[in-house]
């Protein structure tokens, strides 16, 4: 093809213009790469943080009444019961998974002539699937055998754990709880937390319910943790659970200070929203430079135009019609586009793959994760690429198809 | 055939109106051979781009092969110029980037078809001009008369009807020039109309019919 070989021949003539246009090109490719890359990281970083409490649950508490009902008044306390929580699993189709937990604060651990106060937890199995704990290598969460018989073992956060043993190994190990003996089935496997209540799940401890009960006699709940079986009912889920315990308790379903809820299902439509919005917020800032990299690849397609006058003359005296000249010009601004966004896009890969390998440590990456390349992000920025190419020629190319045969040939 | 009738070119030029032509009445019947002839300024030109469809006449009538040309759009001009004119100019006007070959393919590029037929057609015009073996020379490693031959063959690309010579030999030493105008009448006796738009009244002579313009308008037309 005749355009290709001009083309670069005209590339040869313009060669610094040309690789100047290119190389801010491939800079503004490359910040939007990036841009886009850094985005995708943060918000994969802040997702698997608030993963970290749990993906999909709902947490319930105890509340009071705030409208009277049935002929009973205000400021009624609204208790939480074991039972209440199986009889909501039972009642409610909707719920999937369901843990109970009761909280005893200041338990005391010792271990040889190691010793700490913390959190002992009472749940049921359901509860490590539901918040996400997961055991390091070796050990295991509680199990059903383990409710059923109230054994009496205890699953340790990681934190926990390196206090009372340091780096020796912890499971199998008898641990002293309030001076009664337990068995150490597991330890927590070390994950990244950024939203929780009552505690970070490194701190805390975990034993049966059942067991939890006979050693501290506890008659009410802290909470109820569950997971709606489908993510798109959950809002009916939640109104089921006000009309059970209403039902049971007697009070008004449509008063929601009865109990309070933490629904993260909401959260997480929310920070979708919040990340959608950096992203693009990080792609506008990115396209920006490539736009100022489209504005001189217009600038430079003009002069090329104008040094071309009486070749485009020719061409339109040989037969040429508009939309040929136009293609041409246009093919020539998406050349140089791909050229520029080719290399930037290998640039800005490298460049993604190096801070990758790089170890980094600090808190703060794994807060903001590590910047990430997605086909998403290659499309998008293929997209814009291509715009810009399209753009910065379309205007130059539509004024050489308006050149005027007969001067340009008359020009010498 | 050709056919101009009170076919005028007015330019602005600012705010004064130039006339290039003032009304010209021109036939010219199938496979004619004849020269315009007239000084500098006197319209010959224009007219040559009317006639070529690279303008288009500011009052009268034009038709070519019975078409009125005035109302086609400048698309509709192209595909004319395309397939039925070839352009022969007193500077050649070659892509000087270009080798002799890509030029002799260009109009053909406009016209479509695979490129084979296309390479395969470029060479043939070449080796009929006598370049076969400059085909992959770029202009500036041609002399004048080569160069001239190349702007021929392509102005041949597409089988045109009518060939437009504007001083085809202007810028040629007189040997060179000799060839190119041999090349215009074995052009005519193959079928085409050819018209040559020169000063030289030496040239002119060479032609069965000589046109004479001054100042815009046909001041002499001799058939012989």
């Amino acid at each position: 093809m005749i355009n290709l070989q001009q083309f670069f021949r005209e590339l040869k003539k313009e060669r610094t213009r040309i690789l100047l246009t290119i190389l801010a090109i491939v800079w503004g490719t490359a910040s939007v790469v990036i841009m886009l890359a850094i985005g995708e990281g943060v918000t994969r970083g802040l997702q698997r943080g608030m993963h970290g409490m749990g993906k999909g649950i709902v947490v319930v508490w105890s509340g009071e009444t705030s409208k009277p009902f049935k002929g009973l008044g205000i400021g009624r306390r609204i208790h939480l019961r074991e039972e209440d929580a199986r009889m909501l699993q039972e009642q409610i189709p909707g719920i999937g998974l369901m843990s109970p937990e009761y909280i005893r604060w200041g338990a005391y651990f010792t271990w040889n002539d190691h010793s700490m106060s913390t959190r002992a937890t009472g749940v049921y199995p359901a509860y490590g699937q539901l918040r996400n704990i997961y055991p390091q290598k070796g050990g295991r969460f509680l199990n059903k055998l383990d409710l059923k018989s109230r054994r009496r073992v205890v699953f340790l956060g990681n934190e926990v754990k390196e206090r009372l043993f340091g780096d020796k190994e912890a499971v199998g190990e008898t641990v002293y709880l309030n001076r009664v003996p337990f068995t150490v089935i597991g330890v927590l496997k070390k994950k990244l937390q950024t939203s929780c209540y009552s505690g970070m799940d490194q701190d805390a401890t975990f034993i049966p319910a059942s067991t939890f009960r006979v050693m501290f006699g506890h008659r009410h709940l802290n909470d109820i943790v569950y997971s709606p079986r489908d993510i798109s009912r959950a809002k009916q889920v939640k109104e089921q659970v006000y009309q059970v315990m209403g039902k049971k308790y007697k009070f008004d379903p449509k008063d929601k200070d009865t109990l309070r809820m933490w629904d993260t299902i909401e959260m997480q439509e929310g920070f979708g929203k919040v990340s959608t919005g950096v992203r693009i917020f990080l792609g506008i800032i990115g396209g920006l430079t490539l736009i100022v990299a489209g504005v001189g690849l217009a600038n430079i397609m003009y002069a090329v135009i104008r040094n071309r006058t009486r070749e485009i003359g020719i061409k339109i005296a040989v037969g040429a019609k508009r939309r040929n000249i136009i293609t041409e010009y246009i093919l020539q601004s998406l050349l140089t586009v791909s050229a520029g966004g080719a290399i930037g896009l290998g640039f800005s890969w490298s460049l993604v793959k190096v801070i990758n390998i790089i170890p980094l440590k600090q808190e703060a990456f794994q807060y903001l994760g590590r910047p990430v390349m997605s086909v998403t992000t290659a499309l998008i920025t293929a997209g814009v690429l291509g715009l810009v190419g399209f753009l910065a020629g379309i205007f130059p190319a539509r004024r050489a198809a308006s050149v005027n045969p007969v001067d340009a040939l008359r020009c010498e | 055939m050709i056919k101009l009738t009170g076919v005028k070119k007015i330019y602005q030029m600012g705010k004064i109106d130039v006339a290039a032509i003032r009304g010209i009445d021109l036939k010219v019947e199938n496979n004619e051979y004849l020269s315009v002839l007239g000084p500098s300024g006197s319209g010959k030109s224009t007219l040559m781009h009317i006639i070529g469809c690279l303008d288009t006449p500011t009052e009268g009538e034009y038709r070519l092969e019975g078409r009125d040309v005035s109302g086609l759009s400048s698309n509709q001009l192209a595909e004319i110029r395309n397939k039925k004119v070839g352009f022969v100019f007193q500077s050649f006007n070659l892509l000087p980037y270009a080798t002799a070959l890509e030029n002799v393919e260009l109009p053909m590029i406009y016209k479509g078809g695979s490129a084979r037929q296309r390479r395969k057609r470029a060479g043939e015009l070449l080796a009929k001009v006598g370049l076969g073996d400059r085909a992959r020379h770029r202009p500036t490693e041609l002399s004048g008369g080569e160069r001239q031959r190349v702007a021929i063959a392509r102005a041949l690309a597409n089988s045109p009807s009518i060939v437009l010579a504007d001083e085809p030999t202007g810028n040629l030493d007189s040997t060179s020039g000799k060839e190119v105008i041999q090349v215009f009448d074995e052009l005519w006796q193959q079928g085409c109309i050819v018209i040559i738009v020169t000063h030289d009244s030496e040239i002119a002579d060479r032609t069965p019919r000589i046109v004479k313009l001054l100042d815009g308008r046909v001041v002499d037309d001799m058939q012989r």
